[in-house]
């Protein structure tokens, strides 16, 4: 329970796996919009792991109702305080995890885009159904290893699609501000839920949260796991204000994708194939040309391939 | 005032009277022109309201789920396919304890696909912990809207309320009503008082997970309160009949009941076809009666077994089947004298699914099958030459 003694509004105690990113971003994103908020949460590890009754870590009031409502509960909430005359004095936050986000929760976020709520939607982005055991979503990555599209025999890929354009798709509902953001640059997080706090309207932020239990990678690393998603270009951080392309963290080095792969075990069997290497480079090296993700003084782009050994999947299995 | 009024229009009225802070909107045939009026009501600076046109019934629920829980009173509607998209949000917001109210246009469900009356729709979330009556007229559909939330909010209850109107029949018939004043509806429905809400002042965690250790007590609670709800509906009844002058709402109402030697048991607006049947029967000498179940959550056991126990031979006439099974309500009655030293003959009839229209005749019919050799699920009006077909 949130106390006097805890100056953040999302205590500690609460369950989450240790180096869990998603309650690191929370944290920080309950704390910048203050003790003046209200948070309608959809199912999930977050619900989860922060509100088993009778204990609950959160110190705003705060609604969970269903898997893929957040949105819409929080588009009631809103019509609420609209109602009472007190909504410029409230934030109104929904969030959920990437499933609920882009899969099952996204025709309710649509709606509450589309009819202009003054709300602020967060998308925890741990790329999968972590709650129910790891399991593919619509923004799991090209080429990751889960329960469902777990990589075999017949199935050398893993996840064989890329992740849903959910900022593009914000960003055609006419979405006022659209950012991404990562747990691996905590003060980038502040600054854009501060950003969104201040504007009318709806607003969507998508945070990656690593997750050590559905990625395999040691706890310790959280941070760093989400700096390298960033420093890869495969997760570029930036910001939509009004429909256009307003700011990108410009890159100074840019580290090949197998930096950030390697710590995980989900991309293990990519690292034994140049072939399937080479494609998930090609994701980042799109992102970084789409976005202009390259800082003028950065590192040139790998000329060479990258090379690493291929396994003989035979040999290994023996 | 007495006006002649659209059913969907008088709720409508009813609902205005009320005072709504959020209305959220899908349409759905045959709901739609409630919400219709409502959004024209808004539009003309009659109602004031939040009026959230939402993109499925799904979040038409959610919208309403959220508003209560900032504490402020709120409505929907909706019908058919509409409730049952809209489900899961439909046991979440009972078991969240909040009290919507919510109209429910009674009508069939898909497939095939039918867009005329019955009542699987409302019969398919009976367990969802909600509030369900069901109004025989016009004018009570108008008058069991202001009492569903004096219902439903009253603090011991917190629970919300689904007013059952069949659709078409009582949404799109005409009526001469009386439309309450303002000042009678404030008199009678204070604001909503929540005893629990989103407030920054008072951070509170609602809807948690709950492990095995404390899941079972909640339910229970809803379990216990809709006995609370049996004995709180009479009360609101004698309420509103001083306060507006009908004895609209009640769990149940007998008619001609009292030397009937054979009763039919029905929900909605059917009873009022039923009556005329009764009458013309009795003027022929026949022992019959009708009991309308008005109130079909929490279910009026009691009040049934005492109307009913004196009844040699009762016929239970449904709008639903409980495909593979008896009839919910035909199942509900029986068990009620289950065990009982002295039991009515108790019969089960299906009706005018999908619309299938029921004519005087239909109920003289019933009366005819009701004898001493007890049956269940016949189905009346069937077209024996349409079986023969292969669809």
């Amino acid at each position: 329970m949130a106390t006097e003694n805890n100056k953040h509004l999302f205590g500690s105690g609460h369950t989450a796996c240790a180096g869990c990113g998603q309650a690191i971003a929370a944290r920080l994103v309950v704390d910048v919009a203050g003790a003046n908020t209200i948070i309608a949460n959809n199912t999930g590890c977050l619900e989860v792991f922060s509100t088993a009754y009778p204990q609950s870590a959160w110190g705003v009031p705060w609604i969970h109702s269903l898997f893929e409502n957040a949105a819409a509960v929080a588009s009631g909430i809103e019509a609420g305080l609209k109602y009472l005359g007190i909504k410029d004095k409230i934030n109104v936050i929904a969030q959920a995890g990437d499933g609920g986000t882009a899969d099952i929760g996204l025709q309710a976020l649509s709606g509450m885009w589309e009819r202009g709520h003054d709300i602020l939607y967060i998308c925890y982005d741990n790329e999968a159904y972590e709650n129910t055991g790891i399991q593919r979503s619509g923004l799991t990555p090209y080429g990751a290893s889960t329960t469902t599209t777990p990589v075999g025999d017949f199935s050398l890929l893993g996840n064989l699609r890329p992740k849903k354009p959910m900022p593009e798709i914000a960003v055609a509902h006419g979405v006022v501000y659209v950012a991404t953001a990562s747990v691996g640059y905590p003060r980038d997080i502040q600054t854009k839920i501060k950003k969104a706090v201040s504007l009318k309207g709806p607003k969507y932020i998508q945070v990656h949260v690593p997750c050590p239990l559905g990625w395999r990678h040691d706890p310790q690393i959280t941070y760093d796991i989400g700096k390298l998603a960033v420093e890869t270009g495969l997760y570029p951080l930036i910001e939509y204000e009004n429909g256009k392309l307003a700011n990108v963290r410009k890159l100074t080095k840019i580290k090949p994708v197998e930096e950030y792969l390697k710590f995980q075990g989900r991309f293990k069997h990519i690292l034994s194939s140049p072939e399937l290497l080479k494609q998930i480079q090609a994701i980042a090296d799109y992102n970084i040309e789409r976005y202009g993700l390259r800082a003028e003084f950065a590192n040139p782009p790998p000329t060479q391939p990258i090379s690493v050994q291929p396994k003989n999947r035979e040999e290994e299995r023996k | 005032m007495r006006e002649l009024l659209e059913g969907s229009q008088a709720v409508a009225e009813a609902v205005r009277l009320c005072r709504p802070g959020v209305i959220s909107a899908y349409p759905i045939t045959p709901q739609t022109h409630i919400v219709e009026e409502l959004a024209s009501m808004v539009a003309q600076g009659k109602l004031k309201a939040e009026f959230v046109n939402v993109e499925s019934e799904h979040s038409a629920a959610s919208v309403v789920l959220g508003s209560v829980a900032t504490g402020v009173r709120s409505f929907t509607a909706t019908s058919s396919q509409g409730l049952l998209l809209m489900a899961e949000v439909v046991f979440n917001i009972a078991g969240m304890r909040l009290p919507v109210v919510m109209t429910c246009a009674n009508r069939s469900i898909s497939a095939p696909l039918n867009i005329w009356n019955d009542h699987q729709d409302a019969i398919t979330v009976r367990d969802s912990g909600w509030i369900q009556m069901h109004a025989e007229t016009i004018q009570e559909a108008l008058d069991l809207h202001i009492q569903a939330y004096r219902i439903g909010e009253a603090p011991r209850i917190m629970l919300p309320v689904i007013v059952n109107m069949d659709g078409f029949i009582l949404t799109h018939g005409l009526e001469v009503v009386d439309v309450p004043t303002q000042e009678q509806v404030d008199n009678f429905l204070p604001g909503y008082k929540p005893l629990y809400k989103l407030d920054v002042e008072n951070p509170l965690t609602l809807g948690p997970l709950v492990g095995p250790d404390y899941y079972m007590e909640a339910r229970f609670a809803i379990q216990e309160t809709h006995k609370d709800v049996l004995e709180l509906i009479p009360l609101v009844q004698g309420e509103f009949q001083k306060a507006f002058g009908r004895p609209s709402g009640g769990l149940i109402e007998p008619y001609r009941i009292d030397d009937a030697e054979k009763v039919i048991v029905a929900m909605g607006s059917v009873c009022g076809t039923i009556k005329d049947v009764v009458d013309a029967l009795r003027a022929k000498g026949k022992k019959v009666g009708c009991l309308r179940v008005v109130t079909y959550r929490p279910f009026p056991a009691a009040e049934i077994c005492r109307a009913l126990k004196n009844v040699p031979r009762v016929a239970v006439l449904e709008k639903a089947v409980s495909l593979g099974s008896y009839s919910p309500l035909l199942s509900e009655i029986r068990s009620v004298f289950s065990g009982k030293k002295k039991s009515p003959v108790i019969s089960g009839f299906v009706i005018g699914l999908g619309g299938r229209d029921i004519s005087l005749d239909s109920i003289k019919e019933v009366f005819k099958r009701l004898t001493a050799k007890p049956v269940s699920e016949e189905f009346i009006d069937l077209k024996p030459e349409l079986l023969q077909e292969k669809i």
